[in-house]
């Protein structure tokens, strides 16, 4: 179908604007790898993780590339295991958010007066209310939250950003004349928004995607931390908490500590390298200027 | 005949792009005398406002000067270290650019933005300041009380006249505008021009002046000098420019502004688009759409030659000796 | 004044959302917690006691919810925040004032250094464009500001504390010493503050450094930063009164959104170090389902939050004569 043109189109101009922006390159390259650590771990993990099976308090060797537990778990197949989660939590949240943003915010943006005003109200009030402290309350009534509700939790507090960001871009959109000849043309508002608005705002859209993952990323293993999510569960969060409380730092097992931190700060990295990239995208400006090419210029 | 204050001489810039350098301007030299006022005319993009700005040395990535010289009052602007230059700034030439909306820092009061100018070159005390202040602000029609006002309580008309308040401030030899009328109406811009024109007499300054609306500077200009594509094409006095243009294309601008007197007769505009500035063709750039092109003009590049007063860069006014 | 009043106007609302937001998410949740936390009470304090923890949490059982509602507020209002559990009978809000001073000190000045910083610094890094500042901090910074703040805490704490031995593991003071007001105690407070201060000072200045050089990247191309090169200006004063002082604008107002991020990191920096402010206390009283000091502790970091918000919307006002004066 005519589709597939198109297509082509967004997927060379992809490629492209990964070939130039190295940022962009680096995020996609790690994003890409654990993907694949999420649909296949077993392909990458040595062991059962829970196996409570070897010597427990072993440091860094070759059977265990990250030492082992002090319940003699393998650290190294836990963490490989643990990768679904943090992965699927941050795509999960990340889409829901970016659904309730864009709704919301476009919504508020196009209607304009009393339907504005009053999302944007609600918008900004939810967006002071600081989330963490919610969600710590939240979840501690939950008790034992189960991964949908910490789901549900962090896409009701993480939108209220990305919703007010939309609305100024589409605020500023929405005056421009080719919008007005769409509406003199006799379009009905849903073709306007989907065909005219929406399209100009999607590297915004991608960059609020990236951003609400990061946050979901870091919140939920924060959560995860101190105890509040499932501590059954395999994550990285969760090793986390298993780790504080059996003082790893301190009785020589510093990799169970650190080794799920990093694996968390390699995501969001990925997630905020490519973020940003995509900001750039929006706003040419910002690109890398080379100190070669200022020298040239003799600025 | 008394030393020019500004001679500018084969001066080239580049715009760098992602093809490439573009050429923005050719190769521009002028001469300007003391109490001078010459316009410089032509459409978007033709490089006028790229001059104007290599000349006041302003210009900032990606544009840069590569080549040729500013010389004002014997001291080469290009080769001044950037503090030596920065000492030379508002004393000997001050800047009016186009919308003084954008050109005032939002966020400071007139007064402030008209003392930092008079701290940064001198050491007058803060009541000279002040008085000094007044004096400008009187010299334009604002009221005193405005010192204390901040850029957006300020008509535009008010505003573009403090930008020229501020510009005479220490008071400088040249005063370089930007199409400072662009963003007024017909009948501010028309009170702004003999406000600059009665300080010009009673201060003596010379002026720079940019515009792509030659009917401004008409009644105003000692001299006008037409660009096109980064390069002069024509040079003589107003009058002369205006009542005999020799260059097609100082022809076709003349045609294309209607006369309120006189005959009404069909407008005409000068088709096809200016030539692309990264690997400008060979030959005279107004070539592809000049009505009188020769074989030669499309290989040979005019060199600008002056008569007189009068100064043409074309083939056909100043054919090429053979061989 | 009008923006001010009107700003003022908005966190009142936000305070009450908060307010409601408290009283209903308990009687929300499945296997209504607000009434079995009063049935741990019955049986341990007198009748009295228990009828102003039940008005203090606004739970009664003759009494319609709207009513509940009125008198929780009216309470919360008066400063009457019930009875805390883990420390009975020791009231709320005596707790928390314990742990006010410490996370002000902690979270307060790490926070306002950070933004002083960090806006500084993109500033800088956007005045020298393909300078050495500008080509290594945003990559650097946008990786960093990725890193979990407990974990960057642990990092820290075996790095400098257990490994380089620099510093104290945890608490905010030497356990064996006696708060005092005397250098001796000063300096130990100091010492012990210095890692978790750390710790938040380089998670959140990434934020404002990249913000702020965008901002700057910006006004930099404006004609007024020209016009200032033009009047021959000395580059320091452009930097800060021409073009820091417009790109800063956009970045106060950052500041109030983002403040709800910093202050999550700073629970969890407390946690890790069991530095005793209000994050750590919150995250003990979760772990005693210590419900009503749980909820005035959330009531009191969301008033700081709109107190630190207010704030930098006057400092707005200050510097930015538009919201001033409106004609």
């Amino acid at each position: 179908m005519s589709a597939i043109r198109p297509l082509g189109r967004v997927v060379r101009g992809a490629l492209t604007f990964l070939r130039r922006d190295k940022k962009a390159a680096a995020g996609s390259i790690i994003l890409f790898i654990l993907l694949v650590i999420t649909a296949f771990p077993s392909w990458f993990a040595p062991d059962d993780p829970a196996a409570e099976i070897y010597k427990p308090g072993v440091g860094l060797s070759l059977s265990h590339l990250l030492g082992t537990t002090s319940f003699g778990q393998d650290v190294f197949s836990q963490l490989i295991v643990g990768t679904r989660q943090s992965v699927l939590i941050a795509l999960i949240v990340g889409f829901f958010c970016t659904v309730l943003s864009v709704g919301i915010g476009i919504t508020a943006a196009y209607s304009g007066g009393l339907v504005d005003d009053t999302l944007s109200l609600f918008t900004d009030v939810v967006l002071v209310i600081p989330t963490f402290p919610l969600i710590i309350v939240i979840t501690a009534y939950l008790k034992n939250a189960s991964f949908w509700l910490i789901v549900f939790v962090l896409v009701v507090t993480g939108w209220s950003y990305g919703a007010r960001q939309l609305r100024v871009q589409a605020l500023s959109l929405r005056n421009r004349d080719y919008l007005l000849a769409a509406k003199a043309r006799g379009e009905s508002r849903w073709y306007v928004i989907a065909v005219e608005l929406i399209p100009p705002m999607t590297s915004l859209i991608v960059a609020n995607f990236l951003g609400a993952a990061l946050y979901a990323v870091l919140a939920a293993s924060a959560l995860q931390f101190v105890g509040l999510g499932n501590i059954n569960t395999e994550s990285w969060g969760t090793m986390l908490y298993w780790a504080q409380n059996n003082e790893a730092l301190a009785t020589g097992l510093p990799l169970w500590a650190l080794a799920p931190g990093i694996a968390i700060a390699v995501l969001g990295s990925a997630l905020a390298l490519l973020n940003y990239a995509f900001d750039e995208v929006s706003n040419p400006a910002l690109r890398p200027v080379s100190a070669k090419a200022l020298k040239k210029v003799g600025a | 005949m008394s030393e020019p204050i500004l001679q500018v001489r084969d001066l080239k810039v580049d715009y760098m792009t992602a093809s490439g350098p573009a050429q923005a301007v050719n190769g521009v030299s002028l001469d300007l005398a003391q109490g001078e006022f010459l316009a410089i005319v032509g459409e978007s993009g033709c490089g006028k406002s790229t001059l104007l700005f290599a000349i006041a040395q302003l210009l900032t990535y990606p544009a840069s000067i590569v080549g040729g010289s500013v010389i004002f009052k014997g001291v080469d602007l290009t080769s001044l270290t950037p503090e030596e230059l920065r000492r030379h700034r508002w004393r000997d030439i001050s800047v009016v650019m186009q919308s003084a909306m954008n050109a005032l820092n939002p966020t400071l009061t007139i007064g402030a933005q008209l003392a930092d100018a008079c701290r940064a070159h001198t050491d007058w005390s803060d009541k000279k300041i002040t008085q000094r202040s007044a004096e400008v602000l009187a010299m334009v029609s604002i009221d005193v009380v405005h010192l204390k006002s901040y850029p957006f309580q300020l008509s535009g008309g008010m505003r573009q006249r403090a930008m020229i308040a501020m510009a005479l401030l220490l008071e400088p030899k040249l005063v370089i505008m930007d199409e400072p009328t662009s963003a007024l109406d017909v009948v501010a811009q028309r009170s702004l021009m003999r406000q600059v024109e009665t300080l010009r007499h009673e201060l003596g300054f010379s002026v720079l002046f940019v515009t792509h609306d030659m009917s401004v500077v008409s009644h105003f200009s000692d001299r006008l000098a037409v660009m096109y594509a980064g390069e002069v094409v024509e040079l003589d006095t107003t009058r002369e420019v205006f009542d005999r243009p020799q260059h097609p294309y100082s022809q076709g601008l003349m045609d294309a502004f209607p006369s309120l007197l006189g005959e009404p007769r069909a407008l005409t505009g000068i088709a096809g688009t200016p030539p692309t500035l990264v690997n400008p063709p060979a030959g005279c750039l107004f070539a592809p759409r000049c009505s009188f092109a020769m074989d030669v003009c499309r290989t040979t590049k005019p060199e600008l030659i002056t008569k007189g007063t009068r100064a043409v860069r074309c083939h056909l006014v100043n054919p090429l000796k053979s061989a | 004044m009008r923006f001010l009043v009107r700003r003022l106007g908005f966190l009142l609302v936000a305070l009450w959302a908060a307010l409601t937001v408290n009283f209903f998410i308990p009687r929300l949740m499945p296997g209504n917690p607000a009434e079995s936390m009063m049935a741990t009470f019955r049986g341990r304090i007198n009748p009295s006691a228990l009828n102003a923890l039940e008005a203090a949490f606004g739970i009664n059982k003759h009494q319609s919810l709207i009513s509940a509602y009125f008198q929780y507020v009216n309470n919360t209002l008066h400063g009457n925040l019930g009875i805390s559990i883990s420390y009975f009978p020791i009231p709320v809000s005596t707790m928390i004032m314990k742990a006010l001073p410490w996370s002000l000190g902690l979270v307060g000045v790490s926070t306002v250094l950070g933004f002083i910083l960090g806006t500084s610094l993109g500033a800088i890094a956007a005045w020298r464009r393909g300078g050495s500042l500008d080509s290594v901090l945003p990559p650097t910074f946008i990786v960093i500001s990725a890193f979990p703040y407990f974990w960057v805490g642990l990092l820290s704490i075996w790095l400098f504390a257990l490994t380089l031995k620099w510093f104290p593991i945890l608490g905010g003071y030497n356990e064996t010493a006696t708060p005092m007001w005397n250098w001796a105690f000063i300096g130990d407070v100091l010492q012990h503050a210095v890692l978790p201060a750390f710790t938040i000072l380089i998670t959140s200045i990434g934020g404002w450094i990249l913000t702020m050089r965008n901002n700057m990247i910006t006004v930099v191309a404006e004609d007024y930063v020209k016009m200032a090169r033009a009047k021959g200006l000395k580059p320091r004063r452009i930097l800060w009164q021409y073009a820091g002082r417009n790109a800063m604008l956009p970045n106060l107002t950052g500041f109030a959104m983002s403040l709800g991020f910093v202050i999550s990191g700073a629970i969890l920096v407390e946690y890790v170090f069991n530095y005793p402010g209000l994050g750590f206390m919150l995250l003990q009283a979760v772990q005693n389902e210590d419900y009503p000091l749980m909820q005035a502790l959330f009531l009191l970091i969301t008033v700081a939050v709109l107190l630190a918000i207010f704030v930098s919307d006057i400092v707005t006002a200050v510097l930015d004569p538009r919201t001033r004066i409106r004609s």
